[in-house]
């Protein structure tokens, strides 16, 4: 029997730092209290993506949502709000008023696609998410040809997630059409681009939507075997994914010929184990196959020669997520939301010096400067935007006064600013670039898996370089020996990691060339950040 | 580090065993199986490999390959509490550097080296997902500090002193 009330408690890897746990079991001790416990249920959660306002926690059938910042706010909740049905105002949560499309300007609530059951089911259990449309997109695609589904795919216009931003349909199509014995479906779920924690939430909130999407793929392509790829690190998406497919077996929904249609698919999960180049489908292949994730020469493209030699389709958690509504609702209903060029929804990170930071699911085209203070409440602290990172750790830095741009596959083509995975990284005033650049360097020569020497040297060279400025030692000549070293490692580095490195490298320098400058023959850093040696005082005298 | 000898540790190679035995037939699990043996060991010892190689039939140069080349594994022991600061870029223009300089202050030791008695030691680490929290601590595997202050670094240490 349903209880007349429940209580959904938002619980993810992000609210856990907030305390949801805690908070949970505070509330349930707190309706044993009150002898609340026959007419109240507790439920478990998962994301809606903020954080701002603390744990939440939605009250149903009111749909009322609490922010829940400490337990003295569990104690008014449960005596005005339950006991006494008022609701307490100073906790209710507002919610974010979106666009639907960019072009239409029609306000609605936030648009979910990807994310429209997280936060609304049990994530641990198969049959909330059934009752919410769950695998019926796959009972669909099973009375659909693969060519079809393929068609389907192609018109929706839907792009790779991961960052790539490569058409689904034509890589699904590639892998269709080799003959071939044995062919795989892997899902990326090493999500380790800094800044990047959507492809999480999706898991701990919505496990069963990427394990549908992957069953898409595995009957549209011929595969009968999966592997979702985590990052070791992602306890609670190894958790929830590992229990959702236990279930799913359970369920008939995986194993030998599922649901009497003859298809037969297997998934297991594999565990990352902390490098960022496995984010590159061959390193991840590598990585699967047991060996260090050095990437492949490519051709042969994962599609026709992958996994163990055998066709391969690796897609992004969030493309996989994407999949069962396209094929359920139609290409027509999915090109609704976002730009003709880049149909759908994006689920964007919203990171940095933020007043709301957390993951937000928006039309794809929305703008910069709407990611930042519409979603994002603006900059914290009183302090000044100074410029924002799109995309990920190789994406671009644009200034503060070029957020109007709206991100889509082509805005790096048309504006010079990254899609990539989503990341909004705002940056504050307070900050140097030299020290931002430094940093983010700093990551790359840790991450360079050292296989080809433009990436290995390259990223080396860029860090002693960095330093040297960061030490107030820098010379015109090494911005220019910067630049030079960017332009080798993006013609001649053997993968994406490489190639991409001198992306957010030429473009800090070409935005903030002033604050370079600014650090040669100076006595200290200009904006207070970089600490100087003080030899070099000496030296100058 | 005790020998092999141990009696503790024959019980986690029994442990271990179990775990390959389970997997042994599955085509590219030697990720996983490491995975299991650092849980168990804390660590990947030569020893360690050694075993894990000739359960596994690989040749050591792989197994080996594969321990230095991702950054979960480590061939050194490290504090019986590990501190993770997450150096990812949200985090640090949140402050991360700060932080990690005060836990350096605190504890007396600089990165991945375990303090004289053995109880902690301090690592950078790449982005762990959690840039809403950010600057984002993990100590050992699962305990997850988010919005960390400077200041509250003694707190946290503190902690797991008691224990």
């Amino acid at each position: 029997m349903r209880k007349p009330i429940t209580i959904l408690v938002s619980i993810d890897s992000n609210s856990i730092l907030l305390g949801a746990r805690h908070f949970k079991n505070y509330l349930i001790n707190r309706l044993e209290h009150y002898n609340l416990t026959e007419l109240v249920d507790v439920l478990e959660t998962g994301s809606l993506g903020r954080y701002d306002q603390g744990v939440l926690f939605l009250l149903l059938p009111d749909n009322k949502m609490y922010g829940i910042k400490d337990t003295n706010d569990i104690e008014l909740f449960v005596e005005e709000q339950l006991l006494k049905g008022r609701p307490v105002k100073e906790l209710i949560v507002e919610e974010i008023q979106t666009p639907k499309s960019v072009e239409a300007k029609k306000v609605t609530e936030e648009e979910r696609i990807v994310l429209k059951r997280a936060g609304k089911i049990d994530p641990k259990n198969i049959e909330e998410y059934i009752a919410f449309d769950g695998y019926q997109g796959f009972a669909k695609a099973l009375e659909m040809k693969p060519s079809e589904i393929v068609n389907e795919l192609k018109a929706s216009g839907l792009r790779g997630r991961g960052g790539a931003g490569f058409p689904t349909g034509l890589k699904w199509e590639f892998t269709m059409n080799v003959n071939a014995p044995e062919k795989f479906i892997i899902c990326n779920a090493d999500e380790g681009e800094p800044g990047t924690f959507k492809d999480r939430l999706i898991m701990e909130g919505d496990p069963h939507s990427v394990i549908e999407g992957m069953l898409i793929a595995g009957y549209t392509v011929g595969a009968s075997k999966g592997y979702v790829y985590i990052r070791g690190e992602y306890f609670e998406s190894v958790d929830n994914l590992r229990n959702a497919i236990a279930q799913a077996y359970e369920y008939g929904l995986l194993g030998e010929n599922i649901l009497d249609s003859g298809f037969s698919f297997d998934l297991t999960v594999r565990l990352g184990a902390g490098a960022y180049v496995c984010g590159e489908e061959t390193a991840l292949i590598e990585s699967i196959e047991g060996k260090s994730g050095r990437p492949r020469l490519k051709p042969p493209y994962p599609p026709v020669k992958g996994l163990f030699q055998k066709p391969t389709v690796v897609n992004n958690v969030e493309t996989f997520a994407s999949v069962p509504a396209i094929v359920l609702k139609g290409a027509e209903w999915f090109k609704s939301f976002g730009t003709p060029s880049s149909p759908g929804t994006k689920v964007f990170s919203l990171c940095g010096n933020l007043v709301r930071r957390g993951i937000v699911e928006a039309p794809m085209g929305t703008t910069v400067a709407d990611l930042i203070f519409k979603y994002g409440g603006g900059i914290e602290g009183g302090k000044m935007l100074k410029m924002v990172q799109t995309g990920g750790a190789a994406g671009t830095f644009i200034k503060a006064d070029e957020i109007n741009i709206p991100l889509d596959f082509d805005s790096f083509k048309n504006h010079g600013a990254s899609l990539g995975s989503g990341v909004i990284l705002a940056i504050d005033d307070s900050h140097c670039a030299v020290d931002v650049a430094l940093n983010l360097m700093e990551f790359f020569a840790h991450e360079s898996c050292g296989k080809c020497t433009p990436c290995r040297e390259g990223t080396r060279l860029i860090v002693n370089i960095l330093r040297e400025f960061s030490k107030g030692r820098g010379t015109l000549e090494m911005l220019d020996n910067l630049y030079d070293i960017a332009y080798t490692m993006q013609n001649s580095a053997f993968c994406g990691l490489g190639q991409s490195v001198p992306v957010p490298l030429t473009s800090i320098l070409d935005r903030f060339r002033d604050e370079f400058e600014a650090h040669i023959g100076a006595d200290t850093c200009p904006v207070g950040v970089c600490r100087f040696d003080k030899k070099k005082k000496k030296a100058r005298k | 580090m005790p020998s092999s000898k141990c009696e503790g540790h024959e019980k986690l190679y029994a442990e271990l065993d179990s775990y390959i035995n389970s997997v042994k037939d599955q085509p590219g699990v030697l990720i996983n199986v490491l995975h299991r043996a650092q849980e168990l060991f804390g660590y990947l010892s030569e020893e360690t490999q050694q075993h894990v190689a000739e359960k596994l039939n690989l040749p050591l140069s792989q197994v080996y390959g594969v321990v230095t080349f991702y950054n979960f594994f480590s061939t050194k022991p490290k504090g019986k509490h590990q501190i993770k600061v997450c150096l990812g870029t949200a985090c640090y223009v949140k402050g991360a550097d700060r932080v990690l300089d005060r836990l350096k202050e605190e504890l007396g030791v600089d990165l991945d080296e375990p303090t004289k008695d053995g109880d902690f030691s301090i690592h950078a680490v790449r982005c762990l997902g959690a840039c809403s929290m950010a600057p984002v601590v993990l100590v050992g595997e699962r305990d997850f500090y988010g919005k960390v202050t400077p200041d509250e670094v003694s707190k946290i240490i503190e902690k797991y002193k008691e224990e």
